[in-house]
């Protein structure tokens, strides 16, 4: 790895190549076939996380559904953080975005007369989501992913990990990436970078996201400057699968799936979501909203109502009235996971179930167009916070998202970057500076007693005790001090592996440091955030509280390093703030 | 049951063995362990150094194909109980070059995946979308046996004759070709048949079906190539007979 950096330039840069970023992709060689554009990835782009998305992608598409409804639930799902403006403009363009995967050859589900089909989804007062059955977004990213061989300017750096952005008085020009096969250390300039690196679910220690989601785009970001956007909020999933954290679809509730307390009884309709009827019942009981339903099942662990398993309590998801017949057509994946990794079939058998760290609402503060706070810089899907979602994302809201934003930021970056200036010569010593990092950290001794998956477990446990489902002022202040600790021990941790190719100790320590500035910004921002909304629950200050908190967190880091939070208006254009009301 | 299992690891390093030598580790045993969580046991406990890729944990994003026990499998969702008392022999998948450790290099094969077409190839241009293709239930059916493939290789490391002719475009990008062809939003067989008449196209595949057996996601490579010869004979046969504006 001591040859120095090698270099290559292009017009624009994607980091990242799951749906937000070869959706950019896409839209750049479409609309600028004269620019050059590239993929960079730390993983083949078809093992990206948007590969795990199950239930669907919502988008107004039935007879029954409007525009108008779709924004409202989604305004009223984020409990009244997401900007309306944005909002409007993504209802009003997933569905020509699902139809465009459509004509990429998605194999979407279909009603008997070959038209689209749409299934129900929690806190959608219509049915709108779209669907391939249970593996959406399998089928989605590598139809993205297939369709984008047909472009061959889309130049790809598959299994490159990128460790910084490069920033010359305001505007970025490219990234330093290190590829993993040969450990080679490699610049690549561009004159507008689109940050599209999913989550970061892996900063909590219990997620359904994959190995690969350490928000390394957010991070980026972060140390370059720009400004992320409401980190307090983590959407928790209602149903995952303990010790592994596998996804069980929300569309298995959609379907008519219960859920049930140890004395099997449906608990939801203690904690003002509705009555249960047989049929699900939108935006009622089951098809509640996601933060809601994670928040009840806390309450039942309260009252004892849960039952106890070697992972913790657990509730369990009834599909068995379903039939053998509905469970194959429209969730397969759910059956083949629970016989897989539980050995349990969900035709005769109750599947246990515990809320697990899913989604993150917050990232990189973007405009509309996926502009971040430095020029030349963009980003889209989770990465980013434009923001739709708010305090609380509905479950398919997140999929439209990636396209609609993904082709958005692609298109203005192309625009941005056939005007702007060439790299300055300047950058080439960050690069240098970069180089010399790597290098050091490659060839520093790790401290015998410690290491990067022993740090990598205490920092998450630390993000569960502080930050979880309900949070307090003296937990998160109490983990904001242990992460002073980890900090320090990030600081001085080496790398045992020393050989160039493949270093995956290398890239775990690297995803170490990006989780540990995205730890302290979603704990620094709850901290700020002193009123319950959506996913962030205080219990110290458990209602909402519109005057002092209609407002989105940013959070920046200072000249010290520290993380500094700031507050910047919500955009309210037609929906005034008003009650989340579900089941009734 | 035990309360520990042995895996036997290959390991590689370009930088310093010449050849691949088998480690052996000593990994708790427990009922939901898959070979993957024994792997990550010994990264996080034993040898930091130890390589391999992995991400979902929930066989969807295929990424962590190795063999076990001379077997090609997706190490999440094998487990380590079903090979109790052990020892568990985790090596790279074969017919792949090994670039450190459990790491294959599938280069060959993302070069060739675009080379058989896999997108929709249309003879209209549409420029506006103003609804969907319609596809009917059956239409769907199928092809879709054929789009659950997750590009995992384990067909490629189960397959005999990619093995000893590398330029064998092989069992999953065959399978993707078909999944359009039969598609019924594609207009673009005869493109991709024109690739796989090729030599290395599908005549290298002597029907072992090995592809098919090992396949996590119950897709049938060894059928679809056996349409495409079956297409390919026609064709040559056309070709035969009749003049070249005729065709199709």
């Amino acid at each position: 790895m001591s040859e120095g950096a090698t270099t290559a330039a292009h017009d624009v840069l994607l980091v990242g190549g799951g749906a937000a970023g070869l959706r950019a992709a896409i839209a750049i060689a479409e609309t600028r076939p004269d620019l050059d554009v590239a993929v960079v990835s730390k993983v083949y782009p078809m093992r990206s996380h948007t590969v795990s998305a199950e239930g669907g992608a919502a988008g107004v598409m039935a007879d029954d559904d409007s525009i108008e409804e779709h924004i409202y639930d989604t305004i009223s799902g984020s409990d009244w953080l997401g900007d309306q403006d944005a909002i409007e403009a993504f209802v009003n363009e997933a569905p020509r975005e699902l139809l465009q995967l459509e004509h990429w050859g998605c194999p979407w589900s279909r009603q008997d007369d070959g038209r689209i089909a749409v299934r129900a989804f929690g806190g959608m007062k219509k049915m709108r989501t779209w669907f391939a059955a249970d593996k959406t977004g399998f089928h989605m990213l590598h139809a993205l992913f297939q369709t984008s061989l047909k472009y061959r300017a889309v130049k790809r750096y598959d299994e490159s990990f990128v460790t910084r952005l490069l920033v010359d008085e305001g505007r970025v020009y490219g990234v330093v990436s290190v590829e993993l096969a040969t450990g080679r250390i490699r610049a690549i300039t561009a004159k507008a970078v689109v940050l599209a690196t999913g989550g970061c679910g892996k900063v909590f220690p219990f997620t359904t996201n994959a190995n690969i989601n350490t928000g390394d785009g957010m991070a980026l970001a972060y140390r370059a400057g720009a400004p992320l956007k409401d980190m307090e909020f983590v959407q928790y999933h209602p149903t995952g699968l303990p010790f592994t954290g596998i996804l069980i679809t929300e569309a298995t509730r959609a379907e008519g799936g219960w859920l049930l307390n140890k004395d099997g009884y449906r608990y939801l309709q203690d904690y003002d979501l509705g009555t249960p009827t047989d049929k699900p019942t939108l935006r009622s009981m089951e098809l509640g909203p996601r933060d809601r339903l994670s928040q009840a099942f806390v309450h039942e662990v309260e009252k004892g109502r849960t039952t106890d398993s070697p992972w913790g309590p657990i509730v369990h998801l009834d599909l068995r009235h379903l039939g053998a017949k509905l469970i194959d057509t429209k969730l397969p994946m759910v059956r083949e996971l629970c016989l897989q990794y539980e050995r349990i079939d969900p035709v005769t058998d109750l599947i246990p179930v515990r809320p697990v760290v899913h989604y993150m609402m917050g990232g990189v503060h973007t405009d509309i167009d996926g502009r971040a706070g430095l020029d030349g810089l963009y980003a889209a899907g989770e990465t980013a916070c434009v923001s739709i979602n708010g305090a609380n994302r509905l479950g398919s809201n997140s999929l439209p998202e990636c396209l609609v934003f993904g082709a958005r930021a692609g298109r203005a970056a192309a625009e941005d970057a056939a005007a702007a200036p060439a790299p300055p010569a300047a950058i080439a010593a960050q690069v240098s500076d970069e180089t010399r990092r790597l290098e050091h950290l490659l060839a520093r001794d790790t401290p015998l007693d410690d290491g990067v998956a022993r740090i990598r477990e205490e920092l998450q446990t630390t993000m569960e005790d502080a930050a979880g489902i309900y949070r307090t002022g003296p937990s998160l202040e109490k983990g904001a001090d242990t992460f002073q600790a980890l900090r320090e021990r990030v600081g001085a941790v080496g790398v045992r592996d020393t050989s160039p190719s493949f270093n995956t100790e290398l890239v775990a320590a690297l995803e170490l440091e990006n989780l540990i500035d995205i730890g302290e910004c979603i704990l620094r921002s709850g901290l700020a955030r002193e009123e319950s909304r959506g996913a962030h629950q205080r219990t110290d200050f458990p209602k909402r509280d519109d005057e002092r908190f209609l407002v989105h967190h940013t959070v920046r880091r200072d000249h010290d390093g520290n993380p500094s939070v700031d507050r910047l208006p919500v955009t309210i254009t037609r929906w005034p703030p008003g009650e989340r009301t579900y089941g009734r | 049951m035990d309360d520990s299992i042995a895996m036997q690891v290959t390991r590689y390093r370009p930088d310093k063995n010449s050849q691949p030598v088998p480690v052996d580790y000593e990994v708790p045993l427990r009922t939901e362990w898959t070979v993957l969580d024994g792997l990550n046991h010994i990264k996080a406990e034993q040898d930091e150094t130890l390589s391999f890729r992995w991400s979902c944990r929930m066989g969807i994003c295929g990424s962590c194909g190795m063999n076990v026990n001379g077997e090609p499998r997706l190490t999440c969702a094998t487990f380590l109980s079903d090979y109790a008392p052990g020892p568990v022999r985790v090596e790279p998948l074969a017919n792949f070059p090994v670039v450190k450790d459990l790491i294959v290099d599938i280069t060959d094969f993302m070069e060739k995946l675009p080379r058989v077409k896999p997108w929709i190839i249309r003879d209209d241009d549409v420029t506006e979308i103003d609804g969907e293709y319609i596809q009917t239930p059956e239409e769907l059916e199928a092809y879709q046996q054929f789009s659950m493939c997750i590009n995992c290789m384990l067909c490629y490391a189960a397959c005999p004759v990619y093995g000893l002719d590398p330029d064998f475009v092989g069992p999953a990008a065959i399978a993707l070709a078909e999944r359009y062809d039969l598609d019924s939003r594609d207009r673009g067989s005869r493109e991709r048949l024109d690739v796989l008449i090729e030599k290395e196209g599908v005549w290298g595949c002597t029907f072992v079906g090995e592809c098919t057996s090992v396949c996590p996601k119950h897709v049938d490579p060894a059928g679809a190539i056996q349409r495409y010869k079956l297409k390919a004979a026609q064709e040559s046969v056309k070709a035969f007979l009749l003049p070249k504006a005729l065709r199709r």
